[in-house]
Protein backbone atom coordinates (compact mmCIF):
# COMPACT_ATOMS: atom_id res chain seq x y z
CA UNK A 1 0.00 0.00 0.00
CA UNK A 2 1.36 3.40 -1.01
CA UNK A 3 -1.37 5.32 0.77
CA UNK A 4 -3.96 4.49 3.45
CA UNK A 5 -7.27 6.02 4.44
CA UNK A 6 -5.72 8.22 7.15
CA UNK A 7 -3.27 9.67 4.58
CA UNK A 8 -6.20 10.40 2.25
CA UNK A 9 -8.10 12.17 5.05
CA UNK A 10 -5.00 14.26 5.77
CA UNK A 11 -4.61 15.22 2.09
CA UNK A 12 -8.32 16.13 1.92
CA UNK A 13 -7.79 18.53 4.82
CA UNK A 14 -4.79 20.08 3.04
CA UNK A 15 -6.86 20.42 -0.16
CA UNK A 16 -9.81 21.95 1.75
CA UNK A 17 -12.23 19.28 0.58
CA UNK A 18 -14.95 18.04 2.97
CA UNK A 19 -15.20 14.57 1.45
CA UNK A 20 -17.84 11.98 2.34
CA UNK A 21 -16.75 8.64 3.86
CA UNK A 22 -17.64 6.84 0.62
CA UNK A 23 -15.50 9.29 -1.37
CA UNK A 24 -12.57 8.76 0.98
CA UNK A 25 -12.91 4.99 0.60
CA UNK A 26 -13.01 5.15 -3.20
CA UNK A 27 -10.11 7.62 -3.38
CA UNK A 28 -7.92 5.46 -1.15
CA UNK A 29 -8.06 2.59 -3.63
CA UNK A 30 -7.81 4.79 -6.74
CA UNK A 31 -4.92 6.92 -5.46
CA UNK A 32 -3.10 3.79 -4.33
CA UNK A 33 -3.40 2.30 -7.84
CA UNK A 34 -2.24 5.52 -9.50
CA UNK A 35 0.69 5.98 -7.09
CA UNK A 36 1.66 2.37 -7.69
CA UNK A 37 1.66 3.07 -11.44
CA UNK A 38 3.76 6.27 -11.21
CA UNK A 39 6.32 4.29 -9.20
CA UNK A 40 7.71 3.27 -12.60
CA UNK A 41 9.48 6.64 -12.80
CA UNK A 42 11.93 5.18 -10.26
CA UNK A 43 13.17 2.79 -12.95
CA UNK A 44 14.97 5.83 -14.39
CA UNK A 45 18.22 7.17 -13.00
CA UNK A 46 17.71 10.94 -12.86
CA UNK A 47 20.83 11.73 -10.85
CA UNK A 48 22.23 15.05 -12.10
CA UNK A 49 19.29 15.75 -14.45
CA UNK A 50 18.02 19.35 -14.31
CA UNK A 51 14.26 19.44 -13.65
CA UNK A 52 12.05 21.06 -16.33
CA UNK A 53 9.49 23.46 -14.87
CA UNK A 54 8.57 24.98 -18.24
CA UNK A 55 8.91 23.68 -21.77
CA UNK A 56 10.15 26.98 -23.15
CA UNK A 57 13.29 28.15 -21.33
CA UNK A 58 12.57 31.71 -20.21
CA UNK A 59 14.14 34.35 -18.03
CA UNK A 60 11.97 36.64 -15.95
CA UNK A 61 9.54 38.71 -18.00
CA UNK A 62 9.93 42.30 -16.86
CA UNK A 63 7.73 45.27 -17.70
CA UNK A 64 7.46 48.87 -16.62
CA UNK A 65 5.52 49.32 -13.37
CA UNK A 66 2.82 51.58 -14.80
CA UNK A 67 -0.76 52.19 -13.67
CA UNK A 68 -3.18 51.11 -16.41
CA UNK A 69 -6.98 51.03 -16.59
CA UNK A 70 -8.50 47.92 -15.00
CA UNK A 71 -12.01 46.49 -14.92
CA UNK A 72 -12.96 48.42 -11.78
CA UNK A 73 -14.48 47.40 -8.46
CA UNK A 74 -18.09 46.94 -9.60
CA UNK A 75 -17.18 44.51 -12.41
CA UNK A 76 -14.62 42.73 -10.25
CA UNK A 77 -17.36 42.16 -7.65
CA UNK A 78 -20.14 41.22 -10.05
CA UNK A 79 -19.75 37.50 -9.30
CA UNK A 80 -19.13 37.78 -5.56
CA UNK A 81 -21.25 35.41 -3.43
CA UNK A 82 -21.33 38.10 -0.73
CA UNK A 83 -19.96 41.65 -0.54
CA UNK A 84 -19.93 44.70 1.69
CA UNK A 85 -19.28 47.98 -0.08
CA UNK A 86 -16.09 47.57 -2.07
CA UNK A 87 -15.05 44.43 -0.13
CA UNK A 88 -15.66 40.72 -0.56
CA UNK A 89 -17.43 39.46 2.55
CA UNK A 90 -16.43 36.12 4.11
CA UNK A 91 -17.58 34.12 7.14
CA UNK A 92 -15.98 34.92 10.49
CA UNK A 93 -12.23 34.14 10.45
CA UNK A 94 -11.26 34.66 14.11
CA UNK A 95 -13.34 33.20 16.94
CA UNK B 1 -26.81 26.34 -50.66
CA UNK B 2 -25.40 23.83 -48.21
CA UNK B 3 -23.62 26.07 -45.74
CA UNK B 4 -22.22 23.12 -43.85
CA UNK B 5 -20.00 21.79 -46.60
CA UNK B 6 -18.12 25.03 -47.17
CA UNK B 7 -14.76 26.27 -45.90
CA UNK B 8 -14.08 29.58 -44.20
CA UNK B 9 -12.29 30.96 -47.26
CA UNK B 10 -15.21 30.01 -49.52
CA UNK B 11 -17.64 31.70 -47.15
CA UNK B 12 -15.40 34.76 -47.01
CA UNK B 13 -15.52 34.98 -50.80
CA UNK B 14 -19.32 34.69 -50.77
CA UNK B 15 -19.59 37.36 -48.10
CA UNK B 16 -17.30 39.68 -50.06
CA UNK B 17 -19.31 39.11 -53.24
CA UNK B 18 -22.57 39.86 -51.46
CA UNK B 19 -23.91 36.35 -52.18
CA UNK B 20 -24.73 35.86 -48.52
CA UNK B 21 -24.61 37.86 -45.30
CA UNK B 22 -23.17 37.11 -41.90
CA UNK B 23 -26.68 37.38 -40.40
CA UNK B 24 -27.88 34.73 -42.86
CA UNK B 25 -24.92 32.48 -42.10
CA UNK B 26 -25.29 32.93 -38.37
CA UNK B 27 -28.98 32.06 -38.51
CA UNK B 28 -28.20 28.96 -40.56
CA UNK B 29 -25.64 27.67 -38.05
CA UNK B 30 -27.89 28.52 -35.08
CA UNK B 31 -30.63 26.48 -36.82
CA UNK B 32 -28.23 23.58 -37.23
CA UNK B 33 -27.39 23.77 -33.51
CA UNK B 34 -31.11 23.70 -32.64
CA UNK B 35 -31.70 20.73 -34.93
CA UNK B 36 -28.78 18.61 -33.76
CA UNK B 37 -27.71 19.54 -30.25
CA UNK B 38 -30.44 17.53 -28.54
CA UNK B 39 -28.57 14.47 -29.85
CA UNK B 40 -24.95 15.38 -29.09
CA UNK B 41 -25.06 17.99 -26.26
CA UNK B 42 -22.06 19.92 -27.62
CA UNK B 43 -23.16 23.36 -26.39
CA UNK B 44 -23.39 24.57 -22.80
CA UNK B 45 -24.49 28.08 -23.75
CA UNK B 46 -25.87 29.35 -27.08
CA UNK B 47 -25.46 33.14 -27.50
CA UNK B 48 -28.16 33.78 -30.11
CA UNK B 49 -28.77 37.49 -29.48
CA UNK B 50 -25.10 38.38 -29.03
CA UNK B 51 -24.26 36.41 -32.18
CA UNK B 52 -26.89 38.13 -34.33
CA UNK B 53 -25.72 41.54 -33.11
CA UNK B 54 -22.10 40.65 -33.94
CA UNK B 55 -23.21 39.32 -37.35
CA UNK B 56 -24.99 42.58 -38.11
CA UNK B 57 -21.87 44.56 -37.21
CA UNK B 58 -19.81 42.21 -39.40
CA UNK B 59 -22.12 42.83 -42.35
CA UNK B 60 -21.61 46.58 -41.94
CA UNK B 61 -17.85 46.08 -41.79
CA UNK B 62 -17.92 43.95 -44.96
CA UNK B 63 -20.06 46.58 -46.70
CA UNK B 64 -17.54 49.24 -45.65
CA UNK B 65 -14.80 47.20 -47.32
CA UNK B 66 -12.54 46.53 -44.35
CA UNK B 67 -13.20 42.85 -43.66
CA UNK B 68 -10.57 40.66 -41.94
CA UNK B 69 -10.18 36.91 -42.67
CA UNK B 70 -12.79 35.93 -40.07
CA UNK B 71 -15.23 38.83 -40.39
CA UNK B 72 -18.78 37.50 -40.28
CA UNK B 73 -17.76 33.84 -39.82
CA UNK B 74 -19.75 31.99 -37.12
CA UNK B 75 -17.49 30.17 -34.63
CA UNK B 76 -17.78 28.75 -31.12
CA UNK B 77 -15.34 28.34 -28.24
CA UNK B 78 -14.82 25.83 -25.44
CA UNK B 79 -16.45 26.95 -22.20
CA UNK B 80 -12.98 27.32 -20.67
CA UNK B 81 -12.50 30.72 -22.38
CA UNK B 82 -13.64 33.78 -20.48
CA UNK B 83 -16.18 35.61 -22.65
CA UNK B 84 -17.28 39.06 -21.57
CA UNK B 85 -20.79 39.19 -20.06
CA UNK B 86 -21.41 35.57 -21.07
CA UNK B 87 -21.65 32.64 -18.66
CA UNK B 88 -18.32 30.77 -18.42
CA UNK B 89 -18.71 27.53 -16.43
CA UNK B 90 -15.74 25.34 -17.43
CA UNK B 91 -18.40 22.59 -17.17
CA UNK B 92 -18.22 22.81 -13.38
CA UNK B 93 -20.93 23.28 -10.78
CA UNK B 94 -18.55 25.58 -8.91
CA UNK B 95 -18.71 28.13 -11.77
CA UNK B 96 -22.37 27.50 -12.57
CA UNK B 97 -23.34 31.16 -12.01
CA UNK B 98 -20.10 32.81 -13.22
CA UNK B 99 -20.48 35.56 -15.83
CA UNK B 100 -17.07 36.72 -16.96
CA UNK B 101 -16.28 40.45 -16.75
CA UNK B 102 -13.66 40.19 -19.54
CA UNK B 103 -12.63 38.36 -22.74
CA UNK B 104 -9.74 35.91 -22.99
CA UNK B 105 -7.09 37.23 -25.40
CA UNK B 106 -7.82 34.46 -27.94
CA UNK B 107 -11.51 35.39 -27.89
CA UNK B 108 -10.71 39.11 -28.11
CA UNK B 109 -8.55 38.41 -31.20
CA UNK B 110 -11.43 36.55 -32.87
CA UNK B 111 -13.75 39.45 -32.06
CA UNK B 112 -11.25 42.03 -33.39
CA UNK B 113 -11.46 40.22 -36.73
CA UNK B 114 -15.24 40.42 -36.58
CA UNK B 115 -15.84 36.70 -36.02
CA UNK B 116 -19.29 35.79 -34.71
CA UNK B 117 -19.18 33.66 -31.54
CA UNK B 118 -22.40 31.68 -31.40
CA UNK B 119 -21.79 29.89 -28.11
CA UNK B 120 -19.76 28.06 -25.50
CA UNK B 121 -18.92 24.40 -25.92
CA UNK B 122 -19.16 21.46 -23.56
CA UNK B 123 -15.99 19.88 -22.14
CA UNK B 124 -14.69 17.77 -19.29
CA UNK B 125 -14.88 19.77 -16.05
CA UNK B 126 -11.81 22.04 -15.84
CA UNK B 127 -10.46 20.23 -18.94
CA UNK B 128 -9.80 17.10 -16.89
CA UNK B 129 -10.80 14.05 -18.88
CA UNK B 130 -10.46 12.05 -22.08
CA UNK B 131 -14.11 11.29 -22.76
CA UNK B 132 -16.22 14.36 -21.95
CA UNK B 133 -18.05 12.26 -19.36
CA UNK B 134 -16.81 14.54 -16.54
CA UNK B 135 -19.09 17.49 -17.35
CA UNK B 136 -21.61 19.10 -15.01
CA UNK B 137 -23.55 19.84 -18.21
CA UNK B 138 -23.76 16.14 -19.11
CA UNK B 139 -21.78 13.92 -21.49
CA UNK B 140 -21.22 14.91 -25.10
CA UNK B 141 -22.11 12.16 -27.60
CA UNK B 142 -19.93 11.28 -30.59
CA UNK B 143 -21.84 12.44 -33.72
CA UNK B 144 -20.66 9.34 -35.62
CA UNK B 145 -22.06 6.95 -33.01
CA UNK B 146 -24.19 8.36 -30.22
CA UNK B 147 -23.31 5.46 -27.89
CA UNK B 148 -19.64 6.50 -27.94
CA UNK B 149 -17.58 9.28 -26.39
CA UNK B 150 -16.36 12.19 -28.54
CA UNK B 151 -13.04 12.19 -26.65
CA UNK B 152 -11.99 14.89 -24.26
CA UNK B 153 -11.53 17.30 -22.84
CA UNK B 154 -12.50 19.48 -25.85
CA UNK B 155 -15.27 17.00 -26.74
CA UNK B 156 -17.88 19.67 -27.47
CA UNK B 157 -15.41 21.57 -29.68
CA UNK B 158 -14.76 18.47 -31.82
CA UNK B 159 -18.31 17.07 -31.90
CA UNK B 160 -19.75 20.43 -32.87
CA UNK B 161 -17.44 20.73 -35.90
CA UNK B 162 -18.14 17.12 -36.96
CA UNK B 163 -21.89 17.79 -36.71
CA UNK B 164 -21.66 20.93 -38.86
CA UNK B 165 -22.89 23.21 -36.08
CA UNK B 166 -19.95 25.52 -36.78
CA UNK B 167 -17.02 25.41 -39.21
CA UNK B 168 -14.36 25.83 -36.55
CA UNK B 169 -13.90 26.13 -32.81
CA UNK B 170 -11.25 26.87 -30.21
CA UNK B 171 -10.23 24.24 -27.68
CA UNK B 172 -7.37 23.72 -25.25
CA UNK B 173 -4.87 20.88 -25.04
CA UNK B 174 -3.00 19.95 -21.83
CA UNK B 175 -2.38 16.24 -22.53
CA UNK B 176 -4.21 15.69 -25.82
CA UNK B 177 -7.47 17.52 -25.23
CA UNK B 178 -7.63 18.95 -28.77
CA UNK B 179 -6.00 16.11 -30.73
CA UNK B 180 -7.74 13.10 -29.17
CA UNK B 181 -11.32 14.42 -29.60
CA UNK B 182 -10.41 15.65 -33.11
CA UNK B 183 -9.30 12.10 -33.89
CA UNK B 184 -12.43 10.50 -32.42
CA UNK B 185 -14.76 12.92 -34.23
CA UNK B 186 -12.99 12.96 -37.62
CA UNK B 187 -11.93 16.62 -37.64
CA UNK B 188 -8.60 18.48 -37.75
CA UNK B 189 -7.21 19.73 -34.43
CA UNK B 190 -3.94 21.53 -33.72
CA UNK B 191 -2.07 21.91 -30.45
CA UNK B 192 0.37 24.76 -31.02
CA UNK B 193 3.80 25.06 -29.42
CA UNK B 194 3.68 26.12 -25.77
CA UNK B 195 3.68 29.93 -25.77
CA UNK B 196 2.38 30.29 -29.36
CA UNK B 197 -1.10 31.39 -28.25
CA UNK B 198 -1.89 33.49 -25.18
CA UNK B 199 -3.43 31.69 -22.21
CA UNK B 200 -4.74 34.95 -20.73
CA UNK B 201 -8.37 34.48 -19.74
CA UNK B 202 -8.27 30.70 -20.24
CA UNK B 203 -9.28 28.93 -17.04
CA UNK B 204 -6.03 27.32 -15.87
CA UNK B 205 -5.63 23.57 -15.41
CA UNK B 206 -1.87 22.83 -15.64
CA UNK B 207 -0.14 26.06 -16.54
CA UNK B 208 3.13 24.63 -17.87
CA UNK B 209 1.22 22.35 -20.28
CA UNK B 210 -2.03 24.15 -21.26
CA UNK B 211 -2.19 25.54 -24.79
CA UNK B 212 -5.01 27.03 -26.91
CA UNK B 213 -5.63 25.70 -30.43
CA UNK B 214 -8.13 25.41 -33.29
CA UNK B 215 -10.38 22.55 -34.42
CA UNK B 216 -11.92 22.63 -37.90
CA UNK B 217 -13.26 20.39 -40.63
CA UNK B 218 -10.22 20.94 -42.84
CA UNK B 219 -6.57 21.91 -42.57
CA UNK B 220 -6.99 25.29 -44.26
CA UNK B 221 -9.61 26.47 -41.77
CA UNK B 222 -7.40 25.29 -38.94
CA UNK B 223 -4.54 27.40 -40.35
CA UNK B 224 -6.82 30.43 -40.72
CA UNK B 225 -7.94 30.21 -37.09
CA UNK B 226 -4.41 29.67 -35.77
CA UNK B 227 -3.24 32.75 -37.68
CA UNK B 228 -5.98 34.78 -36.01
CA UNK B 229 -5.17 33.84 -32.41
CA UNK B 230 -1.39 33.23 -32.42
CA UNK B 231 1.18 35.73 -31.24
CA UNK B 232 2.73 37.39 -28.23
CA UNK B 233 0.44 38.87 -25.59
CA UNK B 234 1.81 41.14 -22.85
CA UNK B 235 -0.97 39.84 -20.57
CA UNK B 236 0.53 36.29 -20.70
CA UNK B 237 4.21 36.46 -19.82
CA UNK B 238 4.67 32.84 -20.94
CA UNK B 239 3.53 33.69 -24.46
CA UNK B 240 6.57 33.85 -26.73
CA UNK B 241 7.53 36.77 -28.93
CA UNK B 242 8.20 34.82 -32.11
CA UNK B 243 6.78 36.27 -35.37
CA UNK B 244 3.57 34.61 -36.61
CA UNK B 245 4.06 33.38 -40.20
CA UNK B 246 1.33 33.48 -42.84
CA UNK B 247 0.17 29.88 -42.43
CA UNK B 248 -1.95 29.98 -45.59
CA UNK B 249 0.91 31.23 -47.78
CA UNK B 250 2.95 28.02 -47.39
CA UNK B 251 0.06 25.59 -46.97
CA UNK B 252 0.20 24.01 -50.42
CA UNK B 253 3.96 23.51 -50.84
CA UNK B 254 3.82 19.74 -50.32
CA UNK B 255 6.15 17.29 -48.58
CA UNK B 256 8.54 16.32 -51.39
CA UNK B 257 11.98 15.65 -49.90
CA UNK B 258 10.79 15.98 -46.30
CA UNK B 259 12.06 13.50 -43.74
CA UNK B 260 9.30 11.98 -41.64
CA UNK B 261 10.23 10.13 -38.45
CA UNK B 262 8.32 7.10 -37.15
CA UNK B 263 8.99 6.82 -33.40
CA UNK B 264 9.19 3.08 -32.82
CA UNK B 265 7.78 3.34 -29.30
CA UNK B 266 4.41 4.49 -30.73
CA UNK B 267 3.89 1.40 -32.87
CA UNK B 268 3.24 -1.01 -30.03
CA UNK B 269 1.39 -4.24 -29.32
CA UNK B 270 -2.13 -3.41 -28.28
CA UNK B 271 -2.63 -0.85 -30.99
CA UNK B 272 -6.09 -1.40 -32.50
CA UNK B 273 -5.76 -3.25 -35.84
CA UNK B 274 -7.84 -0.70 -37.77
CA UNK B 275 -5.79 2.17 -36.32
CA UNK B 276 -2.57 0.41 -37.25
CA UNK B 277 -3.76 -0.28 -40.82
CA UNK B 278 -4.91 3.32 -41.31
CA UNK B 279 -1.64 4.78 -40.05
CA UNK B 280 0.41 2.36 -42.18
CA UNK B 281 -1.61 3.38 -45.24
CA UNK B 282 -0.93 7.02 -44.38
CA UNK B 283 2.81 6.28 -44.33
CA UNK B 284 2.49 4.84 -47.86
CA UNK B 285 0.64 7.97 -48.97
CA UNK B 286 3.46 10.17 -47.70
CA UNK B 287 6.01 8.00 -49.56
CA UNK B 288 4.02 8.50 -52.75
CA UNK B 289 3.96 12.23 -52.09
CA UNK B 290 7.76 12.19 -52.13
CA UNK B 291 8.61 12.16 -48.44
CA UNK B 292 11.36 10.02 -46.97
CA UNK B 293 10.38 7.78 -44.03
CA UNK B 294 12.95 7.25 -41.26
CA UNK B 295 12.72 5.23 -38.05
CA UNK B 296 13.47 7.25 -34.91
CA UNK B 297 13.31 6.60 -31.17
CA UNK B 298 11.70 8.43 -28.27
CA UNK B 299 13.06 6.11 -25.57
CA UNK B 300 11.22 7.61 -22.58
CA UNK B 301 7.71 7.41 -24.10
CA UNK B 302 6.63 4.71 -21.66
CA UNK B 303 7.17 7.10 -18.72
CA UNK B 304 5.15 10.01 -20.12
CA UNK B 305 1.76 9.15 -18.62
CA UNK B 306 3.20 8.73 -15.11
CA UNK B 307 5.20 11.94 -15.49
CA UNK B 308 2.15 13.85 -16.76
CA UNK B 309 -0.21 12.72 -14.01
CA UNK B 310 2.17 14.02 -11.36
CA UNK B 311 3.01 17.36 -13.01
CA UNK B 312 -0.51 18.12 -14.26
CA UNK B 313 -2.22 17.23 -10.98
CA UNK B 314 0.34 19.15 -8.90
CA UNK B 315 -0.21 22.26 -11.02
CA UNK B 316 -3.98 21.71 -10.94
CA UNK B 317 -4.08 21.44 -7.15
CA UNK B 318 -2.39 24.84 -6.97
CA UNK B 319 -4.44 26.48 -9.75
CA UNK B 320 -7.78 25.26 -8.40
CA UNK B 321 -7.08 26.63 -4.92
CA UNK B 322 -8.69 29.83 -6.19
CA UNK B 323 -12.18 28.25 -6.10
CA UNK B 324 -12.91 29.08 -2.50
CA UNK B 325 -16.37 30.68 -2.61
CA UNK B 326 -15.01 34.17 -1.94
CA UNK B 327 -14.67 36.23 -5.14
CA UNK B 328 -16.81 34.33 -7.63
CA UNK B 329 -18.58 31.05 -8.13
CA UNK B 330 -20.84 29.05 -5.88
CA UNK B 331 -20.55 29.30 -2.06
CA UNK B 332 -21.78 26.67 0.40
CA UNK B 333 -21.71 28.03 3.96
CA UNK B 334 -23.13 26.08 6.89
CA UNK B 335 -21.89 28.36 9.62
CA UNK B 336 -18.64 26.49 10.36
CA UNK B 337 -16.44 29.53 9.79
CA UNK B 338 -14.13 30.38 6.90
CA UNK B 339 -12.28 27.05 6.60
CA UNK B 340 -15.56 25.15 6.86
CA UNK B 341 -17.02 27.30 4.07
CA UNK B 342 -13.99 26.53 1.85
CA UNK B 343 -14.31 22.80 2.49
CA UNK B 344 -18.08 22.63 1.89
CA UNK B 345 -17.91 24.86 -1.19
CA UNK B 346 -15.19 22.80 -2.82
CA UNK B 347 -16.72 19.43 -1.89
CA UNK B 348 -20.07 20.47 -3.35
CA UNK B 349 -18.69 22.35 -6.38
CA UNK B 350 -16.12 19.95 -7.84
CA UNK B 351 -16.91 16.67 -9.59
CA UNK B 352 -15.21 13.33 -8.87
CA UNK B 353 -12.38 13.55 -11.42
CA UNK B 354 -11.47 17.09 -10.40
CA UNK B 355 -11.40 16.06 -6.74
CA UNK B 356 -9.26 13.04 -7.62
CA UNK B 357 -6.69 15.20 -9.44
CA UNK B 358 -6.63 17.87 -6.72
CA UNK B 359 -6.05 15.11 -4.15
CA UNK B 360 -3.30 13.45 -6.18
CA UNK B 361 -1.58 16.78 -6.84
CA UNK B 362 -1.86 17.90 -3.24
CA UNK B 363 -0.30 14.61 -2.16
CA UNK B 364 2.52 14.89 -4.72
CA UNK B 365 3.37 18.39 -3.45
CA UNK B 366 2.93 17.64 0.25
CA UNK B 367 5.68 17.65 2.80
CA UNK B 368 7.91 14.59 2.55
CA UNK B 369 6.71 13.57 -0.94
CA UNK B 370 7.74 16.57 -3.08
CA UNK B 371 11.15 15.17 -4.07
CA UNK B 372 9.88 11.64 -4.62
CA UNK B 373 7.00 12.63 -6.89
CA UNK B 374 6.93 16.19 -8.24
CA UNK B 375 10.68 16.79 -8.53
CA UNK B 376 11.22 13.30 -9.94
CA UNK B 377 8.52 13.93 -12.56
CA UNK B 378 10.12 17.24 -13.56
CA UNK B 379 13.44 15.45 -14.10
CA UNK B 380 11.77 12.78 -16.23
CA UNK B 381 10.14 15.60 -18.18
CA UNK B 382 13.65 16.77 -19.07
CA UNK B 383 14.47 13.31 -20.46
CA UNK B 384 11.27 13.26 -22.53
CA UNK B 385 12.01 16.71 -23.90
CA UNK B 386 15.57 15.68 -24.78
CA UNK B 387 14.17 12.67 -26.70
CA UNK B 388 12.17 15.07 -28.88
CA UNK B 389 15.10 17.44 -29.45
CA UNK B 390 17.32 14.52 -30.50
CA UNK B 391 14.69 13.04 -32.84
CA UNK B 392 14.07 16.42 -34.48
CA UNK B 393 17.77 16.64 -35.37
CA UNK B 394 17.21 13.66 -37.67
CA UNK B 395 13.80 14.45 -39.21
CA UNK B 396 11.54 17.36 -40.22
CA UNK B 397 8.52 16.04 -38.36
CA UNK B 398 7.15 12.78 -36.91
CA UNK B 399 4.06 10.69 -37.67
CA UNK B 400 2.15 8.53 -35.15
CA UNK B 401 -1.36 7.40 -34.24
CA UNK B 402 -3.34 9.89 -32.09
CA UNK B 403 -5.00 7.32 -29.86
CA UNK B 404 -4.54 3.54 -29.45
CA UNK B 405 -8.21 2.87 -30.38
CA UNK B 406 -11.12 4.66 -32.08
CA UNK B 407 -13.74 6.27 -29.80
CA UNK B 408 -14.70 3.97 -26.92
CA UNK B 409 -18.21 3.50 -25.51
CA UNK B 410 -19.77 5.89 -23.02
CA UNK B 411 -19.29 4.37 -19.56
CA UNK B 412 -16.59 1.93 -20.70
CA UNK B 413 -13.67 3.46 -18.76
CA UNK B 414 -15.46 5.69 -16.30
CA UNK B 415 -14.76 3.49 -13.27
CA UNK B 416 -11.08 2.94 -14.01
CA UNK B 417 -9.17 6.26 -13.89
CA UNK B 418 -5.83 4.66 -14.77
CA UNK B 419 -7.18 3.01 -17.95
CA UNK B 420 -8.72 6.36 -18.91
CA UNK B 421 -5.37 8.09 -18.38
CA UNK B 422 -3.58 5.53 -20.55
CA UNK B 423 -5.82 6.41 -23.53
CA UNK B 424 -3.72 9.61 -23.80
CA UNK B 425 -0.43 7.76 -24.15
CA UNK B 426 0.38 9.11 -27.65
CA UNK B 427 -0.63 12.73 -27.06
CA UNK B 428 0.83 13.50 -23.62
CA UNK B 429 4.55 13.49 -24.56
CA UNK B 430 4.11 16.49 -26.89
CA UNK B 431 2.73 18.62 -24.04
CA UNK B 432 5.64 17.61 -21.83
CA UNK B 433 8.10 18.51 -24.62
CA UNK B 434 6.23 21.76 -25.31
CA UNK B 435 6.27 21.23 -29.08
CA UNK B 436 3.37 21.30 -31.58
CA UNK B 437 1.27 18.52 -33.10
CA UNK B 438 -1.94 18.10 -35.02
CA UNK B 439 -4.52 15.39 -35.60
CA UNK B 440 -6.22 14.83 -38.94
CA UNK B 441 -8.54 12.13 -40.28
CA UNK B 442 -6.71 9.20 -41.94
CA UNK B 443 -9.27 6.43 -42.03
CA UNK B 444 -12.44 4.80 -40.78
CA UNK B 445 -12.69 1.73 -38.55
CA UNK B 446 -14.68 -1.39 -39.42
CA UNK B 447 -17.40 0.02 -37.15
CA UNK B 448 -17.50 3.29 -39.09
CA UNK B 449 -15.58 5.38 -36.57
CA UNK B 450 -13.04 8.04 -37.57
CA UNK B 451 -9.32 7.34 -37.08
CA UNK B 452 -6.80 10.15 -36.63
CA UNK B 453 -3.19 10.60 -37.71
CA UNK B 454 -0.84 12.67 -35.56
CA UNK B 455 1.89 14.86 -37.06
CA UNK B 456 4.43 16.09 -34.52
CA UNK B 457 6.40 19.23 -35.34
CA UNK B 458 9.38 21.08 -33.95
CA UNK B 459 8.84 24.05 -31.66
CA UNK B 460 7.11 26.85 -33.60
CA UNK B 461 6.93 24.70 -36.77
CA UNK B 462 3.13 24.83 -37.02
CA UNK B 463 3.42 25.96 -40.66
CA UNK B 464 5.35 22.79 -41.51
CA UNK B 465 2.88 20.31 -40.01
CA UNK B 466 -0.08 22.21 -41.48
CA UNK B 467 1.63 21.93 -44.87
CA UNK B 468 2.13 18.18 -44.41
CA UNK B 469 -1.46 17.77 -43.24
CA UNK B 470 -2.80 19.70 -46.24
CA UNK B 471 -0.79 17.50 -48.61
CA UNK B 472 -2.31 14.36 -47.05
CA UNK B 473 -5.83 15.76 -46.91
CA UNK B 474 -5.72 16.63 -50.59
CA UNK B 475 -4.20 13.32 -51.65
CA UNK B 476 -6.87 11.28 -49.84
CA UNK B 477 -10.60 11.39 -49.21
CA UNK B 478 -10.83 11.10 -45.41
CA UNK B 479 -11.22 14.74 -44.41
CA UNK B 480 -14.06 17.23 -44.41
CA UNK B 481 -16.78 14.70 -43.68
CA UNK B 482 -19.98 15.70 -41.93
CA UNK B 483 -21.40 13.21 -39.42
CA UNK B 484 -24.86 11.92 -40.43
CA UNK B 485 -27.23 13.30 -37.79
Amino acid sequence: MKINREDVEHVARLARLALQPAELDALTGQMDAILDYVEKLNELDTEGITPTAHAVPMENAFREDLVKPSIGIARAQQNAPDKDGSCFKVPKVIE
Amino acid sequence: MDLNSLTISQLRAQLAAGETTSVELTRAFLERVKATDGKINAFITVCEQEALTAADEADQRIAAGNAAPLTGIPLAVKDIFNTREVRTTCASKILDNYVSPYDATAVARLREQGAVIIGKLNMDEFAMGSSNENSAAGSVKNPWDLSRVPGGSSGGSAASVAAGQVLATLGTDTGGSIRQPASHCGVVGLKPTYGRVSRYGVVAYASSLDQVGPLARNVEDCATLLGAVAGYDPADSTSVDVPVPDYLATLKEGVKGKKIGLPQEYFIDGLDADVQAAVEAAIETYKQLGAEIVEVNLPHTDYAVACYYLIATAEASSNLARYDGVRYGVRVDNGEGLIGMYQRTRAAGFGDEVKRRIMLGTYALSSGYYDAYYLKAQKVRTLIRQDFLAAFEQVDFMLTPVAPTPAFRIGEKVNDPLQMYLSDIFTIPVNLAGTCALSLPCGVSSEGLPIGLQLLGKAFAEAEILQAAWAFENATDFGGKLAPL
